[in-house]
């Protein structure tokens, strides 16, 4: 059934078929290209024999390389296990102070940290951390909970009003909202927590208003704050007379804390992150506050 | 012999036609093939929890705004996705969800974990204005999902809808769907007990956006984020991730 006519022009054959006196070319595909899917083709041959592929009912063809993702990324994990052991291993075995004292280790607690810290803790406290927004800053020497890294590591593991069953609770009640204290009283202890870091705010003028705070301080807030108004680190109550501030310390915030509380959160990371993962936490951010100081 | 046979194929209409069918079916089957069998591929765990109907809520507004579009829900069998985000992802974690949210694209980081990674006043406050607590972020804000009243009364049709698709929703629940969207995110009301009896005693009931007058969409939201890698403890526990082998069953 072939049509045998040769176009004049180009030499090749033509379809046979005419349109407005043009007869279209029988062109064969281009050499490069048959190559090309030539090759594509046997390239999905050798994957099909290679590779896990066809599926076959309730199972699968295997190929013969046995490759498994799930193998795959086993091995992996513990060949980046191996890779960190030599670290890894002596930041489980030994304390604390041994590991500051060895700067080699520290190095890797530093660059490892980092990584730790971006991924989980900067999302809150900075990348820096020196935290924002009502999260505390980790680069100061004034802590919730007590610092060093042995107490960071404890916060870390059990978390702050979180979900673990030994978490750290603390929580500032709503004074104000709660109708524990009148809104004069508020406003009175308020003062009167100013003053302690703002020698300006005592005038003579509000010297009795500071004096009545005070005495609603004593009677009320002291047994966490204590008498001083130096913070427990038993019970996460912040100390007020350094100038460190979570919430802010200007009148305004502190009315606001004292009227309608505070309940802070730190997640646990007991299930999130392994042991040496914690405590290479707890180092970088003991760290990064000795490095500020 | 190659022109030959193309040429004899190419003049036989008939043949043409099933020679192009057969070509074209490759790729369904090749997808639809699989579908087959997909009991035997999801893994069988026992402790697989169902969405509530307020994270089901928040699920709907996640969609809704299109996060998908820049977060993935699907931690790879790569080093680096599971040194970061943990456990790679198991089929049984998303066997609940209609459709899928596994996204493609990483703009942000990957959210299949993130339930009880951060708080729920952290994820208020971000949600609100995410430069507020990640000054480098480059996420839109959505300040309106605090703001909006989020409709319960049409949720029973939502898991009712899920309930033809196959999840296990029971009639019990979706008679108490907008109760139990509302008790969720009110610890303090009778409704809140309801919400674990059905659900399970790990279920999170809290006030989410920190308001206990209404319940928002944030409220929805925040539940949903708050759950995402936490229905089962599968993908933790060495057991359910070895694959489950294929011949087991034969």
């Amino acid at each position: 059934m072939d049509v045998e006519e040769v176009d004049p022009v180009s030499g090749r054959k033509t379809t046979g078929h005419e349109w407005n006196g043009i007869k279209e070319l029988d062109t064969p595909v281009p050499r490069g290209v048959l190559i090309f899917l030539v090759v594509t083709h046997l390239f999905a041959l050798l994957w099909w024999i290679l590779m896990p592929t066809w599926p076959l009912g309730t199972t699968y063809t295997k190929g013969v390389l046995g490759t498994d993702q799930r193998q795959r990324i086993e091995e992996d994990l513990a060949q980046s296990q191996t890779a960190r052991s030599q670290w890894t291993a002596a930041i489980e075995t030994r304390s604390y102070d041994e590991i500051m004292a060895d700067e080699s280790l520290m190095e890797f607690v530093r660059a490892s940290g980092r990584q730790l810290f971006g991924d989980n803790c900067a999302a809150c406290h900075g990348t820096d951390g020196t935290g924002r927004f009502n999260y505390p800053d980790l680069t100061d020497d004034d802590w919730l909970w007590g610092g060093g890294a042995e107490n960071i590591a404890e916060t870390l593991r059990v978390g702050i009003n979180a979900a673990h069953d030994e978490t750290r609770v603390a929580e500032m009640p709503a004074f104000g909202r709660d109708q524990m204290l009148d809104r004069t009283e508020v406003r009175q202890v308020a003062l009167y927590v100013h003053s302690l870091t703002n020698p300006a705010t005592s005038t003579p003028q509000n010297a009795t208003e500071i004096q009545a705070g005070r005495e609603v301080f004593l009677s009320t807030c002291a047994a966490c704050h204590g008498e001083d108004a130096g913070g427990s680190q038993e019970m996460g109550a912040p100390n007020l007379a350094d100038n460190y501030w979570v919430y802010g310390g200007d009148m305004q915030t502190l009315i606001t804390t004292i009227h309608g509380g505070r309940r802070g959160h730190m997640p646990t990371w007991d299930e999130r992150l392994t042991e040496v993962e914690i405590k290479t936490l707890a180092l970088y951010v003991n760290d990064l506050a000795l490095e500020k100081r | 012999m190659r022109e030959l046979f193309h040429r004899k194929l190419e003049r036989t209409a008939l043949g043409f036609v099933f020679a192009i069918i057969a070509a074209a079916s490759v790729g369904g089957i090749v997808e639809i093939a699989p579908l087959f069998t997909i009991d035997e591929t999801v893994e069988d765990v026992p402790d697989m929890r169902l969405y509530t109907p307020l994270e089901l809520a928040g699920r709907n507004i996640y969609v809704r705004e299109g996060c998908y579009a820049c977060h993935s829900q699907m931690i790879r069998t790569l080093r680096d996705d599971v040194e970061r985000y943990g456990p790679y992802s198991l089929a049984v974690e998303s066997k609940y969800d209609r459709p899928m949210l596994w996204g493609s694209k990483r703009t942000g980081p990957d959210l299949a974990r993130i339930g009880g990674k951060y708080s729920d006043f952290w994820h208020v406050a971000h949600l609100t204005n995410p430069r507020e607590v990640v000054p480098e972020s480059n996420m839109p804000a959505y300040p309106w999902l605090a703001q909006n009243e989020l409709d319960i009364e049409d949720l029973d049709l939502h898991l009712m809808a899920q309930q033809s698709l196959g999840v296990p929703y029971t009639d019990e629940m979706v008679e108490n769907a907008g109760r139990d969207a509302y008790g969720q995110a009110s610890p303090d009301t009778d409704f809140a007990s309801g919400v674990t009896e059905r659900y399970g005693e790990r279920t999170q009931v809290s006030t989410f956006d920190g308001v206990t007058t209404q319940v928002t969409e944030m409220d929805a939201l925040v539940a949903y984020l708050q759950v995402l890698g936490r229905l089962t403890d599968a993908a933790y526990q060495g057991t359910a991730a070895e694959e489950l082998p294929p011949d087991a069953s034969n």
